[in-house]
């Protein structure tokens, strides 16, 4: 029971995006589509799995009073993995998210979750706990993206799904519309939340 | 002329904040009040502006002539970053304790601006020569303090406002980022670059 909350916590109850607001620079830059949302979402659970595993795995070696240089440097090594990676072998997304891909190194989610989590448990319980507020991340990046995407292009994915007759609002694509569209989502789940605190209590 | 231009289009077109989407948590953590919003901009100003200058050097002196850009790049420029800022902190501790006092506590949290990150790469991406970026640190953090300290300006008078439940905090914050925003786009036809 325990473990499996290290992994479903990060999907909704302390998800990084909507419950937490960590990382919020590449949540509002990339979403101008789903597919953005979806690789940046991936590279972030890649980089955050690696830093999980190498900090829980050294957290006895590394001194603390120079912790946090050390985690840095661990998370800027993934980065750097991701980075050629992602260059190499998915060279047309690469170009899309550009400068983001550099920038998971200064996200806070991953130092958060290094201090946090991983400097105090296993690697197993650490591992779960990457996977679940990477997942978390990426669904919110992807459900992000795939709002701004239909609003502003018709398309999901890539795919049209409206016919001729739509008029697409560009709005939704520029930077304007990702300010809005995280504004009105967070408020949307506010409003859910409170609602079933009055139901309950 | 063409310092200038980039001065300008660093300040209003291409915003740090508002289009660039760097440096968004200070952008909605420190923005409640107007002074204190204004000193994190002062703060972020002067480390930008030094560790444009820091992060130029080592790209051209040590990274390029050994061959290590390529994958070394994020590694340095994130440990020069967070000594210069260490080094800033010590410095005006010792020579200037108002200064100290005033932009002390925000220094830390400048480190993980990434507006700071974002900045040497895309300097070093772009090319800029060592003036061209010290100008182009430079134009980012006045547009930085400019928009965080509007965002403040705003959220102070939003206090008496009747904002619904939901909305509160955050969520209103962020529309008024995609109104600023887009306010801002208006800029854009100011100078063809």
């Amino acid at each position: 029971m325990k473990t499996g909350y290290e992994f479903f916590k990060g999907l909704w109850d302390e998800n990084p995006i909507f419950r937490l607001l960590l990382g919020m620079c590449p949540t509002l830059a990339v979403t101008n589509a789903a597919m953005n949302g979806l690789s940046m979402g991936l590279a972030t659970t890649f980089v955050l799995l690696g830093s999980n595993i190498m900090v829980a795995a050294l957290k006895n070696v590394i001194p603390d009073k120079v912790r946090i240089p050390s985690y840095i440097i661990i998370i800027a090594t993934f980065v750097t993995i991701a980075d050629l990676g992602l260059a190499a072998f998915f060279p047309d997304i690469y170009k899309v998210l550009g400068l983001f891909i550099p920038l998971i190194v200064v996200n806070c989610i991953i130092l958060a979750r290094a201090e946090a989590f991983a400097s105090k448990n296993t690697i197993g319980t650490s591992l779960l706990d990457a996977l679940g507020m990477g997942f978390g991340f990426t669904w919110a990046l992807t459900l992000l993206g795939s709002i701004r995407e239909i609003m502003g292009m018709g398309s999901i994915f890539g795919m049209q799904i409206f016919g001729e007759g739509f008029v697409s609002w560009i709005i939704f694509i520029l930077p304007p519309g990702a300010f809005l569209t995280l504004g009105l989502l967070l408020g949307l789940f506010n409003a859910m939340l409170n609602k079933k605190k009055t139901q309950c209590g | 002329m063409e310092l200038l231009l980039l001065f300008i289009s660093t300040v209003l077109i291409n915003n740090f904040v508002l289009s660039r989407f760097l440096g968004i948590c200070p952008f909605l953590g420190v923005s409640k009040k107007l002074e204190v919003a204004f000193s994190m901009g002062l703060a972020a100003t002067f480390v930008m502006t030094l560790s444009a200058i820091a992060t130029w050097l080592i790209q051209h002196y040590i990274l390029i002539p050994f061959g290590m850009e390529r994958f070394l790049q994020y590694v340095a420029f994130i440990l020069v970053i967070a000594s210069l800022v260490q080094f800033v902190e010590m410095f005006l501790k010792k020579t200037s304790p108002a200064l100290y006092q005033s932009l002390g506590i925000f220094l830390p949290l400048i480190t993980t601006n990434c507006a700071i990150l974002g900045l040497a790469l895309l300097s070093a991406l772009n090319g800029y020569g060592l003036v061209t970026s010290t100008v182009f640190g430079f134009g980012a953090g006045v547009g930085f303090t400019m928009a965080i300290s509007a965002m403040a300006g705003l959220r102070e008078s939003m206090e008496f406002g009747d904002v619904p439940e939901p909305f509160k905090g955050v969520p209103i914050t962020l529309i008024t980022a995609a109104i600023m925003s887009m306010a801002f786009m208006g800029f854009s036809g100011l100078i063809a670059m």
